[in-house]
């Protein structure tokens, strides 16, 4: 009988320590909140709502308003999904559906080590390799053809709006690309058999089949890189230009929030600068949270994964 | 032009484009990589990796203190989030598997695997940083094991899952309370699948760099306590990169090829353990 309720004790310390660690990481994701949304306060009780919309950024008569790094994050982020969604859900198709079966493992393999890659080798790079050459190349062939739209009107240097969405597409690119593959592989054989062998094209059975079984599943992926766009930092730090004014031109300099809180945060001298950046962080990580939200529960309602 | 001769043609259209986008995919990674190491050969030598940062113009110097921080802050970081991590994914493998709190809790998990990692950079140095009054490399180390501890759970979850059912009862039937079952059993089916799995979490944290700025910060010096500035790879990488010094180009370009390669060869070395493993 002891024996027996030794046994039972150590068991209810095994459960009880493992829910423990496992509560913890919801007290963890509540604690990020919490503590931002304190700290944030000088800054929330001195602009109010006007934060949000003001566009102000003067550190020195100490008045900060957001919106100039909230619509940079957004630019940034749109310019990246425009670019990225098309080839990544390509690069899926290949992966998923038209591949010779010798050629999908090392290329899907090489698709995860893009992912895998340091965002600040991807920023680096823009930096040097890719900015230089769309103030050489691209811009003024944009310039030449589309300079009539505001979008592409004004000098290109490189850095700007452009080319930090560019980079950002390019480190979306593997993430969604491997989860939108992932969706393709869920749509059951038979469907696929079944359409096939009506007399459908391979891309009949794509367009007819696989991406409307995987519709939510896609959304979930494409979300998903968008969640990563808006957070990266070091991709983006390097090529925005930092630059604290909003263009109609892509190719004027800009600013976001994550290189904004990466440039200024350990400058900052007073109490409302520093509680202004954190408000900042508070935006972009709930805007970040409602946008992954919304992604994981596509995700789940489409994989059997997310059916447990 | 016959109506099947328009869809098979349509059909290779989009096949070829799509092809072409996975080449396209394919090249870049070759391009970035190239780059990176024709430009970072150069700054590999002997004494990069044994001597401390030089001023911009000289030639010497290398960063050999960053390799040591960055090295140690993973390093904790791991040992701080693997056991937490396995635990909480012990949980939600055997305990937590249909309530409700386990999809709660891998809801939110899920979401904090992707959270923006500056933001988690900013948390730690309200919770350490500010309250103590001074950098340290514990803080960077917590900020990092942060990231880590979702990525640690989930895929510790999955693959206790994947450990069959029968094992359990057999060990149960024999007597031996859950508990041990888990650690003289369960953890060691699935061990091959967690140490991969915890290595790709590794990898990952050890290229990041926004969780460090306000945490680790950075130093030029050796490092003599993880309770000050550390001086890190990724950081040093960053201030080298903006700098307007021709030679600091190209140490950061070294500090490039080394993090790339490091994270790349574990990526590369667990992904092929793991389709090694799904082809038996």
């Amino acid at each position: 009988m002891k024996g027996f309720k030794s046994r039972a004790w150590g068991d209810s310390v095994f459960r009880g320590a493992t829910l423990a660690f496992a509560v913890a990481i919801l007290v963890l994701f509540a604690a990020v909140i919490i503590t931002l949304w304190l700290a944030a306060q000088p800054s929330i009780e001195r602009f109010g709502f006007s934060f949000l919309i003001s566009s102000v950024w003067n550190p020195v008569k100490d008045n900060f308003g957001a919106l100039v790094p909230i619509g940079g994050t957004l630019i940034s982020t749109l310019v990246a999904i425009i670019v990225a969604v098309p080839v990544s859900i390509g690069v899926a198709l290949f992966l998923a559906e038209l591949a010779p079966a010798w050629l999908r493992g090392p290329f899907g393999v090489a698709i995860e080590l893009l992912a895998a890659i340091p965002s600040i080798v991807y920023g680096m790079w823009g930096l040097f390799v890719l900015a230089p050459l769309m103030a050489d190349h691209v811009q003024p062939w944009l310039q030449h053809y589309l300079g009539f739209l505001p979008l592409f009107s004004g000098p290109g240097m490189g850095i700007g709006m452009l080319t930090a969405g560019l980079v950002l597409a390019l480190m979306i690119l593997p993430f969604i690309a491997a989860v939108t593959r992932d969706v393709f592989l869920m749509v059951p054989q038979n469907l696929k058999e079944a359409a096939y062998g009506l007399g459908c094209t391979t891309w009949e059975v794509v367009r007819d089949v696989m991406i409307p079984y995987g519709k939510k599943g896609i959304a979930g992926a494409v979300f998903l890189g968008l969640g990563r766009a808006l957070g990266e930092t070091m991709a983006i730090t390097f090529v925005i230009g930092n630059a604290y004014h909003l263009s109609w031109s892509l190719f004027a300099p800009g600013t976001s929030i994550a290189s904004t809180l990466a440039n200024q945060f350990t400058e900052a001298d007073s109490d409302v600068y520093l509680s202004s950046l954190i408000e900042l962080g508070l935006v972009l990580f709930v805007l970040t949270f409602i946008i992954l939200g919304l992604a994981q529960a596509w995700l789940r309602r489409s994989s059997p994964m997310g059916a447990q | 032009m016959t109506r099947l001769q328009r869809r098979k043609l349509i059909n290779h259209i989009i096949l070829g484009v799509s092809g072409l986008a996975a080449i396209a995919g394919l090249l870049m990674l070759v391009w970035i990589l190239s780059d990176v190491f024709i430009r970072g050969i150069g700054a590999i030598n002997w004494s990069f990796f044994t001597e401390l940062p030089a001023p911009p113009g000289m030639d010497e110097g290398g960063l050999a203190n960053a390799i040591v921080g960055t090295f140690l802050i993973t390093t904790v970081a791991a040992l701080l989030a693997v056991p937490l991590g396995v635990m909480a994914g012990t949980w939600l493998s055997e305990f937590g598997r249909d309530s409700r709190l386990g999809s709660v809790v891998r809801y939110f998990s899920d979401i904090l695997v992707s959270a923006p990692s500056i933001v988690i950079g900013v948390f730690v140095y309200l919770i350490i940083v500010k309250p103590l009054g001074h950098f340290s490399g514990w803080a960077g180390s917590v900020s990092l094991a942060i990231i880590m501890l979702p990525v640690v759970s989930r895929t510790s979850e999955e693959m206790l899952k994947l450990v069959p059912h029968e094992l359990r009862e057999a060990s149960l039937a024999l007597g031996s309370p859950y508990w041990r079952t888990m650690l003289q059993v369960i953890y060691r089916a699935a061990a091959s699948g967690m140490i991969t799995g915890i290595m790709l979490a590794i990898a990952r944290v050890a290229g990041e760099t926004a969780p460090l700025l306000f945490t680790a910060l950075n130093s030029p010096y050796w490092l003599e306590s993880m309770n000050e500035p550390v001086g890190n790879l990724t950081v040093t990488l960053f201030n080298y990169a903006m700098s307007p010094y021709d030679d600091w180009h190209t140490k950061a370009w070294g500090a490039a090829l080394l993090i790339t390669m490091a994270v790349l060869t574990v990526t590369l070395f667990t992904r092929l353990m793991l389709y090694q493993r799904s082809r038996h």
